[in-house]
């Protein structure tokens, strides 16, 4: 089992701090990205009703184009996390592996 | 008839599942957490066939029958809300925890506070939720089976989930809700098709008819653009009411204890986010098609036949009773009733275990099981208990309850008070036990409070509180119950032990196998 003093050096490790800094400048944009784009929808239509009344395909409004947008943009968001999550795991993979060495 | 054959087909299909499941679920890990054997793929559609309730399924369709897009303002945060599970909890739950949301609390806090009051807000969440599912399929049978009653239904969806989870474990509750979002994503599939086929496989066609759609409204005819937003959010409040629902759904479904015990069942991390990829597929697509099943339903079946024939919940299998007849009715029936027990199944295993793991054995016993599989056998017990309370609570209600406030509730307390612990506890260093509890307490009260202040239970006119979602104020007020409570205390031990936590839940260093 992993001693307290070893977790805290694992935890000053460059190694480490390089996975959590890699793992930061992924999730931190992407979550506000998510955030932002999601609650722009309602608030523009709560209050914002004209402009997503146009209708921009037919009969078809604008604020049923951006609400489908949500669901693609969700799910090529999930897309880019799983490509970059691969290059966590194998960062993760070296410092568990030299800590099962051990 | 059809639909009571096709139902007996499930239910048989289920209890074999479960039968199969009994004669493996050995042990406590097994009946917990499936031995941590589930396959990404299988997990992803166990997540979805959790999350996708009678609510999503026969509610939405409802909501954007009757009142067009703002129905589909739901579908759109159900998956949204998938990201933060993604992105923020899913693999550090895995890393960390072991059956429970409460295992991540107690790794570097004191355990019985955070395990009594994480025990108190699971239960909460899962009864409630519980038994607004239960209402539901109760007033359901009774309108889809002939000569079946309301509470003979409640008490048969509840005698069911209760074998399930008793007999089968979380080996049996994840295959049963497998084989329900494998038929709940194929009859939406052709009830999709089959909308689209009566509009000629044309979108213009389609979305022509959802422009204008023609119904009563007091007495008079009116012809209404369906996808206009405004039918059901109307001002003053509803602009605020829709981004408050946009908060509880999107922090609330990583807060919600049915769907986090899922991760357990996974052998590691990786396949938890890729499970959750799965699930997203999944729900995504389902919510994405509730745009033909309700407005198909407006166009199709039309608001007044929906009204006078069972009420909202019954514009799906209306829908498909008019494009499919009897036969594809009796089909989507099933699936309905399918989709029900297969979430009541989740919420019972996740209440049990936490009354079990949490309570019982780290509360009350501190950690120790005095006999080998007394954890196992507590829960088990729990589980029946659960059940009971369910059935009874659901029958005392009656088919005419309102339940929706029960759904919006169940939302509300996994978004104010679950969700901001975890999340504190697992990226705060300087979180303690007087935050998780005090965070715990007051987000649980807050939305509580709220809710029984609003209009889903005064009324709309009398309601002190006008929001019919808590979210925008609750969640607030419970991460400042959380951080007022940390700052309030210091925890030295907490803090050391952070380091632990974090290289566990970053890398799975010393994670459950």
């Amino acid at each position: 089992m992993t001693s307290d003093d070893r977790w805290k050096e694992i935890a000053s490790s460059e190694e480490f701090k390089q996975l959590v800094r890699a793992k930061i400048r992924i999730i931190v944009p992407a979550t506000l990205f998510f955030i932002v784009y999601y609650f722009a929808l309602p608030l523009l239509v709560g209050y914002a009703p004209q402009l997503m009344e146009r209708k921009v395909l037919g009969k078809v409004n604008l604020a049923y184009v951006f609400a489908l947008s949500q669901f693609f943009v969700a799910w090529a968001i999930a897309a880019l996390y799983l490509r970059a999550a691969a290059r966590f795991d194998a960062m993760a993979k070296k410092i568990t592996d030299s800590e099962e060495k051990r | 008839m059809i639909a009571l054959v096709m139902f007996l087909i499930f239910v048989g299909t289920t209890l074999a599942i479960t039968y199969w499941a009994s004669r493996r679920s050995t042990g406590t890990t097994a009946y917990f957490a499936a031995n941590r054997k589930i396959t990404a793929w299988q997990n992803g559609f166990a997540v979805a066939g959790d999350y996708m309730s009678a609510a999503s399924f026969l509610g939405i369709a409802g909501i954007i029958a009757f009142q067009g897009y703002d129905g589909f303002m739901y579908s759109v945060g159900w998956l949204v809300a998938y990201l933060t599970v993604l992105l923020i909890v899913a693999e550090p739950l895995r890393n960390v925890g072991k059956y429970t949301m409460a295992d991540v609390l107690a790794y570097r806090l004191s355990p019985r506070p955070v395990r009594a009051m994480a025990s108190l807000s699971t239960l909460v969440v899962s009864t409630f939720y519980m038994i607004a599912q239960m209402v539901g399929a109760g007033t359901l049978v009774a309108v889809l089976l002939q000569g079946i009653g309301y509470n003979t239904a409640v008490a048969g969806v509840g005698i069911l989930m209760v074998v399930y989870v008793v007999f089968g474990g979380m080996l049996a509750t994840t295959w049963v809700q497998i084989v329900k979002a494998i038929l709940l994503m194929g009859g939406t599939v052709v009830l999709s098709v089959l909308v689209l086929a009566h509009f000629d496989f044309s979108f213009g066609n389609f979305f022509d008819a959802v422009s204008h759609v023609t119904y009563t409204e007091g007495g008079k005819q009116v012809v209404r653009d369906f996808l206009q937003p405004g039918l059901r959010f109307k001002p003053p409040y509803g602009a605020l009411d829709l981004i408050s629902l946009g908060m509880a759904l999107i922090l609330g479904t990583a807060g919600l204890p049915h769907i986090l015990v899922r991760f357990y069942t996974v052998p590691d991390a990786k396949t938890a986010r890729i499970s959750v990829v799965w699930a997203m597929a999944l729900i995504g697509s389902f919510y994405i098609m509730t745009t033909f099943l309700g407005f198909g339903a407006a166009t199709i079946v039309g608001r007044d036949t929906i009204a006078v024939n069972g009420g909202t919940n019954m514009s799906a299998p209306l829908l498909a009773k008019a494009l499919g007849g009897e036969v594809f009715f009796g089909f989507i029936s099933a699936i309905a009733f399918a989709t029900i027990l297969a979430v009541v199944a989740g919420l019972t295993i996740s209440a049990s275990m936490s009354f079990s793991h949490d309570f019982y054995t780290n509360v009350i016993h501190r950690g120790v099981e005095r006999k080998r599989g007394e954890e196992v056998f507590v829960a088990r017990i729990a589980a029946f208990v659960v059940g009971a309370v369910a059935i009874l609570v659901a029958i005392l209600l009656g088919p005419t309850a309102n339940v929706a406030f029960l759904v919006a509730l169940a939302f509300a307390v996994a978004a104010s008070a679950n969700l901001p612990v975890i999340v504190l506890s697992l990226f705060w260093r300087r979180f303690n036990t007087a935050g998780a509890v005090v965070g715990l307490a007051t987000g649980l009260t807050a939305s509580l409070v709220l809710i029984l202040i609003g209009p889903g239970i005064m009324g709309a006119s009398r309601a002190l509180f006008p929001l019919e979602n808590p979210g925008i104020l609750s969640i607030p007020i419970g991460f400042i119950g959380a951080i007022a409570g940390t700052l309030l205390t210091r925890e030295p031990r907490a803090e050391q032990k952070f380091d632990e936590l974090f290289v566990r839940a970053t890398t799975g260093l010393g994670a459950e196998h």
